[in-house]
Parts: structure tokens; C-alpha cells; sequence
């Protein structure tokens, strides 16, 4: 398998990072290295096999449905970038 | 012996005997920190003001016969851990200036014992890296030779143990930023079984697969930082409900009957002579003290790494979406809309490495790629936790080289990927199956760098692994030798 140039800024485009003609360029190459040591494992019989997604058996554990946090939200939002009457400012989404 | 070398137990016994008090060991430490850190830039933040702040509280607690075991005794923590009030970076750029307005769950217990942080350790960025090299605030030196890397991604943390600026720090490993750096630096590490130390406010890079643990000069100081560490934690949904443990309960059991396992694949080509030289006379060592060995086989651990590189990143890049420049972090100055904000914001905040991965793992995950790589990743994950599990039919506990070589020099392996990947071959196959895993000093190669070996146990075999490594201990002074030319 072979990354090209419009796959890489495709990639880019999904993960939200802006990307320019020349890191394209430079990402196609060392993508196409990292994708050529993961080839390796296409080879392997795993039929059958079931796929393993964590270490441990856990699951959801429930509790009571209580309050157990208190409002920090002044807190929280004093380190965001942009804040104005306790919403987060954004560029304007809807016209 | 200068205050310096002493080991964690010591330094209690000290505290506890009214010899020394906290705030005179933290100004000891921040003094070394102040002289030997513009050299091997192991911390990010350093806030003297604070620490002996936290010093003297715990001075406090002596006084007033309220003493945990380890109360005073400073701790270093790497920037990984959300610290309230505290610059929390992650060694990038996109979280510089973030102050963390809470304690993640392992520096709550910390703080709890009464253990005073030292400063915040240098890491590759959001822990993505095995040479220290990618972290936003610059590479970090190692301490037995300062044109050589000290490993990563918990680089920092290794090198101010090294180079004796703490007494203990706190690492986390993915696929081997404890043991690696540990190795590479001539210290002990401990990854432990994963589950058992709480994820919460540890900023997330793998999340099926990130684990915190202990790195210090010794298996024993390890033990008691670990009865620091572990514990059921219901913000973590990982965190496994267990009784509390005392891993220091095994340290002085004799090792007859103990049965070493060595898989083949560990030493087969690809490991450095000098590595391989110095593991084999550790292992001679232990026979000595009683062990056996045994030949085992890890037959899949070959593909740890390509499966390791799909699943990690896919995780990574959901875990790294929350950098959006909205709640908090690093926000591009100009931009012209919501996704415009969002590209620039992330492809000015993160750095290479970081980005690169995040491609991997949204490529991996996106449509028609998801049984051909994420799923087939997790189905041979499956069979590489089915060797160890094979292998533990017949022995107590693996042991073979943490890494494949030792330090590699500044710049060496930091423009290919690849080159750097391999660094972790045998470190990934325990992050995959979930398993402990320790470092610690075995030898020194011709050019005076440390090498590392690894133990492997079971689930839930620390206080055994940490047994093993103590006796060891007992009979070498490895992890005592300190790098020369630094006091």
C-alpha cells in the first residue's frame, strides 16, 4: 500500500490539522514507512480469533444517581481561550 | 553519603527519626535542581516557592505525630499529571500556559502521604516518543553523557533520578516511557499491571493501554512508591477493585525455586552484544541466588510493533480531538471560521511526531479501513497476550533486555520514525497484553552508558518482580553507581 499526496491531505482533513504542499510531501514519505512496518501484519491468520480491546474484563460500573460533583464551571472556564458570560466564544457556525 | 544518595527508606527513616526535615531535604534537592537541571533539562516547571510550601506542611505532620510512612520525602512528577495550580504541559506546545485546575488521581494520593512535588519533568510530547526529543520544550540530556538521549517518553523523569535531583518521580508507559528511560538511564522503573493505578486526570494518550508507575534509583524504593500509586479509583472506569496491597511484603524472600523464563525472540538479532552480554551475567546472577531457567517462546511479540502503531495511534487521535482550541489550551491567533480555527489551532499546537500519529489513527479508523488494520491489530493483540499467558504454564516470571541497545546520541534517530518505533520491540508486548513490567540496571556498555533489563510477571506479580529485582540489587550495585563529573 501507497499513500499519495491527496490521501495524506485527505487524512489531514479528517484529523482537523491544516497541512501545506510540502508537509504533505514530507508526511507522504514517512506515513508510507509507518504503513509498510504495519503491512507486516496483514499477512497473519486471524480467523477465528477474537479481538482482544482491552486488558482486563471491566465493565460500566454503576452508582447511585446523586450529585457528587460541585459547579467549578468559573474554574474551568477561566483557562479557555475565549469566554463571555460563562459560554465559550467560537467563530460563528450558523448564519 | 550526602543526603542526596540516600534511598526513599532512608530519607523516611530520617524524617520520621527528627534528623532531617522535609524543608531542608526539598532545598537540598532544589539546589542539585538549580545547579545540574540548565544542563539536562529534566524539568519543565520548577516552583521553589511551592514546594517548600508543600515541605513544610509535611514538616507539620511529623510534628504533630500524624506521619505516613513516606511523609516529606519530595517526589518529582512528570508533566503528564494534571497538578492543581500547577503549569501541566504535556511537553507541547498546545497545552503551554495551561494551568490544571485539578489533581489528577495519583498526585491526590501523593499529596495524601504527605510527599512534597520537586517540579513538573520534561516528556516527549503527550508522551509520544522513546528519545525525549519531541517535547515542545526541548530535548532532554542524559545524564551519564550529554550528547546522548535519556530515552522517552518519561526522559525527564529518568535523568533528575540519574542525575540525583529527586529521590522518586512518577512516569507513565504506553509502550515502554517507563522501563525505556529507565534502562537508558541507569535507573529502576515499574510499569504495573494495568488497571491498577488510577488513570484520572493523567492526560490520555492510549487509553487501553497507558498505565502509571514508580521510577527511582531501586527496586525498594519502587515498592513503597507503588503502596503510594495503586488503589481503586471510581473516576478512573479502568480502575480495578482489588484489596490494598504492601509490595515491599516479598522483598526479602530468598529466590530458590524461582523459574526465569527467556523467550528466544528476545535475543535473537537485532539486540546490541553488549546488551545481550550483560543480560546473560544478570541471569547468571540469579542462578546464583537460586533461580532456574527456562526457554519460552513469544512468538507474536515480532508483530508487537506494527500492531502497537495501529492501535495506539487510533486511540491517540480520539483522544487528542479534545485540542480544539475551545475549552482550553492553545487557540490559533487568526483563523476564518469554526474548522479553519480547529486546523490552524491544531496544526500550529501539536509538533510532528504528535500529528503524525493522530494521521495514522484517523486513517486506520476511517471507513473501510477499520477490520484491515484496527480490528486485526486488536485480534493479533489477542494471540500476543495468549503467548505470555502460555509461557507463565511454566515459569514465574520473564525476564530479558528492556531495550534493544543502549542511549543512541541527539538527532541520531529523531528524522525516522521507523528507526525510532524499534526502540520499544520489547517493551510493547507487555503494554498489549496489560502485564507488569520493570527495568532496572544491569551493566554499563564500553562507552559507560547503562543497560537495562526487563522483567515481565504475571497479572497482579508486582511485589514478586520487585522480589526478584531487590535480591538482585542486594548482590550488584548497579543502580547505585551515579554518573561522574555531575556533583
Amino acid at each position: 500500500m501507497s499513500l499519495t499526496q491527496d490521501d495524506v491531505k485527505r487524512i489531514a482533513s479528517l484529523a482537523r490539522i491544516e497541512i501545506d504542499d510540502a508537509q504533505a510531501q514530507a508526511a507522504q514519505a514517512q506515513l508510507n514507512s509507518i504503513f509498510d512496518l504495519i503491512a507486516t501484519m496483514q499477512a497473519v491468520d486471524t480467523s477465528g480469533i477474537a479481538p482482544m480491546a482491552h486488558a482486563q474484563e471491566v465493565y460500566q460500573r454503576l452508582r447511585d444517581d446523586v450529585v457528587t460533583e460541585s459547579d467549578r464551571h468559573a474554574a474551568f472556564q477561566a483557562i479557555a481561550p475565549a469566554v463571555e458570560n460563562g459560554l465559550y466564544l467560537v467563530p460563528k457556525v450558523i448564519e | 553519603m550526602t543526603l542526596s544518595d540516600a534511598s526513599i527508606a532512608k530519607l523516611a527513616a530520617q524524617l520520621a527519626g527528627k534528623q532531617v526535615s522535609s524543608r531542608e531535604l526539598a532545598q537540598t534537592y532544589l539546589e542539585r535542581i538549580n545547579a545540574l537541571n540548565p544542563a539536562i533539562n529534566a524539568f519543565i516547571t520548577v516552583d521553589a516557592e511551592k514546594t517548600l510550601t508543600e515541605a513544610a506542611a509535611a514538616d507539620a505532620r511529623i510534628a504533630a505525630g500524624q506521619a505516613g510512612p513516606l511523609t516529606g520525602v519530595p517526589v518529582a512528577h512528570k508533566d503528564i499529571f494534571c497538578t492543581d495550580g500547577w503549569p501541566t504541559t504535556c511537553g507541547s506546545k498546545m497545552l503551554h500556559n495551561f494551568v490544571a485546575p485539578y489533581d489528577a488521581h495519583v498526585i491526590q494520593r501523593f499529596k495524601a502521604a504527605g510527599m512534597p512535588s520537586l517540579g513538573k519533568t520534561n516528556m516527549d510530547e503527550f508522551a509520544m516518543g522513546s528519545s525525549n526529543e519531541t517535547s515542545y520544550y526541548g530535548a532532554v540530556k542524559n545524564p551519564w553523557n550529554l550528547d546522548y538521549v535519556p530515552g522517552g517518553s518519561s526522559g525527564g523523569a529518568a535523568a533528575c533520578i540519574a542525575a540525583r535531583m529527586a529521590p522518586a518521580a512518577t512516569g507513565t508507559d504506553t509502550g515502554g516511557s517507563i522501563r525505556q528511560p529507565a534502562a537508558l538511564c541507569g535507573i529502576t522503573g515499574l510499569k504495573p499491571t494495568y488497571g491498577l493505578v488510577s488513570r484520572y486526570g493523567m492526560i490520555a494518550f492510549a487509553s487501553s493501554l497507558d498505565q502509571a508507575g514508580p521510577m527511582a534509583p531501586s527496586a525498594e524504593d519502587c515498592a513503597l512508591l507503588l503502596n503510594v500509586m495503586t488503589g481503586f479509583d471510581p473516576h478512573d472506569s479502568t480502575s480495578l477493585e482489588r484489596d490494598k496491597e504492601d509490595y515491599t511484603r516479598d522483598l526479602d524472600t530468598p529466590l530458590a525455586g524461582l523459574r526465569i523464563g527467556l523467550p528466544r525472540e528476545f535475543f535473537a538479532a537485532g539486540l546490541n552484544n553488549e546488551v545481550a552480554t550483560a543480560v546473560e551475567a544478570a541471569v547468571a546472577e540469579l542462578k546464583k541466588l537460586g533461580a532456574t531457567t527456562v526457554q519460552i517462546s513469544l512468538a507474536n511479540s515480532q508483530l508487537a510493533i506494527p500492531v502497537y502503531y495501529v492501535l495506539a495511534p487510533a486511540e491517540a487521535s480520539s483522544n487528542l480531538s479534545r485540542f480544539d482550541g475551545v475549552r482550553y489550551g492553545y487557540r490559533a491567533p487568526e483563523y476564518t471560521d469554526l474548522n479553519d480555527m480547529y486546523a490552524k489551532t491544531r496544526a500550529q499546537g501539536f509538533g510532528a511526531e504528535v500529528k503524525r500519529r493522530i494521521m495514522i489513527g484517523a486513517y486506520v479508523l476511517s471507513h473501510g479501513y477499520y477490520d484491515a488494520y484496527y480490528l486485526q491489530a486488536q485480534k493479533i493483540r489477542r494471540l500476543i497476550a495468549d503467548d505470555f499467558s502460555a509461557a507463565f504454564q511454566t515459569c514465574d516470571l520473564i525476564l530479558g533486555p528492556t531495550a534493544p541497545g543502549t542511549a543512541f546520541k541527539l538527532g541520531e534517530k529523531s528524522d525516522d520514525p521507523v528507526e525510532m518505533y524499534l526502540n520499544d520491540l520489547y517493551t510493547i508486548p507487555a503494554n498489549l497484553a496489560g502485564l507488569p513490567g520493570m527495568s532496572l540496571p544491569c551493566g554499563f556498555d564500553s562507552k559507560g552508558l547503562p543497560i537495562g533489563l526487563q522483567l515481565v510477571g504475571d497479572y497482579f506479580s508486582e511485589a514478586k518482580m520487585l522480589n526478584v529485582a531487590h535480591q538482585y540489587q542486594r548482590v550488584t550495585d548497579w543502580h547505585s553507581r551515579q554518573p561522574e563529573g555531575l556533583k
